[in-house]
């Protein structure tokens, strides 16, 4: 196994949504620059959109909403703790996105006027767009990147980022297949990595199981974090009501539009919105243990047409498979409803607000390093504000790059890197990565999943610093191996970061995604901020409050409290 | 450290009569990367149990030789 050194102006780390979009707007900006994008798959199919999706849940559209409302929306939605800044610029942008992204051949739902057909999901304001043709959306994209002449490199997954003299000057790498070492020198790096979806266990017991592609193993919030970045809100969890066992979203939607909606086993709503936020989650978590569980997504009493339309969306786009589990279990929507289940939890601004910090450049705290898509900090920025972040670090980045030059690579870090990413295979009868993964992930589940416990989480804060040294005893046999052993990594530092922000945060807030049974109130006098954590000088992970930053959209927290429930 | 190999009910399933041996369709999208090829044979198998059934393989398949199912646990 070898090294490989590469060197490009501009590194974008994950080929994905976010990842893709950067690449192709920092070629636009400086045709004559270098861009690479580093994916450990393949971009043709990678990422949270691997094999698509069936619609845009944050489309601002003129005519239908303003960025101003969104703004006013999500900030009430995640109660208060946002950077409206942020917000507002996928509110701002998030059309041109969609225009750009028709002009290359993503189809957008029109009415028969051909106006854009949006949905209200959410609980004021239509955001939603389907896209029952969403398919081929990731094929389009690499297709655009090709087009763009940003290079590819595929199956190589970053293991960290290269930080000199406090700027960004590239990152390491493992080639999955081949199994060397890859250097990449930059003068710009975007993590768009997605989200941490591999943290908690689902229930199945299946560790790829996941909601998220498992392939986000919560990389950019570990290599960010080592590289002396900050991250924010990791308490807020990401946590979905989910199909039990299968664990793709339900999904009302989709549904919801046509009439489906979210009921208890009596068939009863019990939430008079299916918008996911923390607040609706504790709403299923309270129905759950009502005795009226277990909650299903109704749609049997619609008529034949407009189920099989439902399943043609469902069962074309975001997971193709999921029409091959109903069938497996012998249930169809005509008869059942849809067993939701609350999901394990994960990390992921793109539905709750759990990410590395950015601002509304994408800049991280870190000069040269930028974060786009679910691994970003902007809360529930969802698709279009990965597209719209990818924007923002793409031109942002190639700007900042200009008269900076590249840095030969520190010996000494690459050769620490280098035995880290070797270790497991020094010892082929090491124990196995699924053991190690399984057993991490299985106390995430004990000692994390909300409601929280105090007690309950300082001693999963003991056992994943512990953990430390259970990696050591990592065993690998091939690259792919040494790949999952790399991820388990991310996976427990995102653990100890989920524990000790859970455990910073001494009030309840974000409905279920952190609810403390010890502080069962909210408490906007001592905690109306972020709480922040990054890597300090001693290599111990310390954390913050920080304040919120002023708002540039009124909203009356005290008046408008986000409350979903039926009474 | 003692091992032992445990069998598994693998959720891709290859018709090998209509595997080609010079394609690599399958391998290349696979976002876990879980899919090689026998050396032996040439026909491609499951190498890996880390399945997320998200069927890019079944769908890029110019043959129709893959088959998806629901990992077992998920059934």
């Amino acid at each position: 196994m070898n090294i490989q050194y590469l060197k490009t102006d501009f590194l974008v780390v994950g080929g994905g949504t976010a990842g893709t979009m950067a690449g192709i707007k920092a070629k636009q900006a400086s045709p004559e620059s270098d861009v690479l994008i580093l994916e450990k798959a393949n971009i043709r199919r990678s990422g949270a959109i691997a094999m698509g999706m069936d619609g845009v849940n944050t489309a601002v559209i003129p005519g239908n909403s303003t960025p101003e409302q969104y703004v006013r929306e999500i900030t009430i939605a995640n109660d208060g703790i946002v950077n409206q800044k942020a917000v507002y610029e996928t509110g701002r942008l998030g059309f041109e996105v969609i225009q750009e992204l028709e002009s290359w051949g993503v189809k957008f739902q029109k009415d028969h006027e051909g106006n854009y057909d949006l949905k209200q999901v959410h609980r004021v304001g239509k955001y939603v767009l389907p896209m029952p043709e969403g398919k081929d959306l990731k094929k389009i994209l690499a297709r655009q990147v090709k087009r763009h002449k940003v290079n590819v490199t595929n199956r190589v997954m970053a293991t960290r980022v290269m930080v000199q003299n406090g700027r960004v000057t590239g990152a390491v790498g493992l080639d999955v297949r081949n199994g060397n070492m890859v250097v990449i020198q930059a003068k710009a790096v975007v993590l768009c990595t997605g989200a941490c979806g591999r943290l908690g266990l689902p229930a199945s017991g299946y560790l790829y199981g996941t909601y998220e592609n498992p392939t986000n193993a919560g990389d950019g919030y570990s290599m960010a974090y080592h590289a002396g970045a900050e991250l924010t809100n990791i308490e807020c969890f990401q946590i979905n009501p989910l199909i039990k066992d299968y664990n793709g979203p339900a999904c009302a939607y989709v549904a919801s539009p046509f009439g489906a909606y979210t009921a208890n086993a009596e068939g009863h709503r019990f939430i008079n919105c299916d918008y996911w936020s923390g607040q609706m989650m504790l709403e299923v978590y309270k129905e759950l243990h009502s005795g009226k569980g277990p909650v299903h997504l109704k749609m049997y009493h619609l008529d034949d047409d407009t189920i099989n339309e439902i399943e043609t969306i469902l069962w074309d786009n975001e997971r193709p498979s999921r029409g091959r589990f109903h069938e497996g279990r012998g249930e169809s929507y005509r008869t059942h409803g849809v067993e939701m289940n609350i999901s394990e939890i994960g990390l992921c601004s793109g539905h709750s607000a759990s990410g590395v910090w950015v601002n509304e450049r994408a800049e991280t705290t870190v000069p040269g390093l930028y974060a786009a898509g679910d691994m970003a900090s902007v809360p529930h920025n969802y698709m279009i504000g990965a597209f719209v972040y990818g924007r923002i670090a793409g031109e942002n980045a190639m700007d900042y790059v200009r008269d900076l030059e590249h840095v030969e690579p520190d010996a000494e870090f690459l050769a620490a890197e280098q035995a880290r990413i070797y270790a497991p295979l020094q010892q082929p009868d090491g124990v196995p990565h699924t053991q190690i993964e399984y057993k991490l992930r299985r106390l995430v589940n004990d000692y994390l999943q909300p409601p929280k416990s105090p007690n309950n989480m300082d001693i999963g804060l003991q056992k994943f610093v512990a953990y430390e040294d259970t990696l050591d005893l990592m065993g690998a046999r091939d690259p792919h191996e040494l790949m999952r052993c790399m991820e388990v990594h991310f996976i427990r530092d995102c653990a100890e970061m989920a524990a000790r922000a859970s455990l910073f945060r001494k009030e309840t807030r974000w409905g279920l995604y952190h609810y403390r049974l010890d502080y069962p109130e909210k408490n906007n006098e001592e905690w109306f901020c972020h709480v922040n954590l990054k890597k300090g000088e001693t290599g111990h992970m310390g954390l913050f409050k920080r304040a919120v930053e002023p708002y540039i959209v009124d909203v009356d927290l005290v008046e408008e409290v986000y409350d979903v429930a039926v009474r | 450290m003692a091992l032992t190999t445990q069998r598994v009910d693998v959720p891709v399933i290859v018709d090998e009569s209509k595997c080609l041996e010079k394609c690599n369709a399958c391998i290349e999208v696979c976002p876990l990367d879980v899919l090689v090829k026998n050396p032996e044979t040439g026909k491609a198998y499951m190498k890996y149990d880390e399945c997320w059934f998200c069927l890019p393989c079944e769908k890029e398949c110019p043959t129709g030789a893959i088959t998806v199912q629901i990992p077992f646990l998920l059934r």
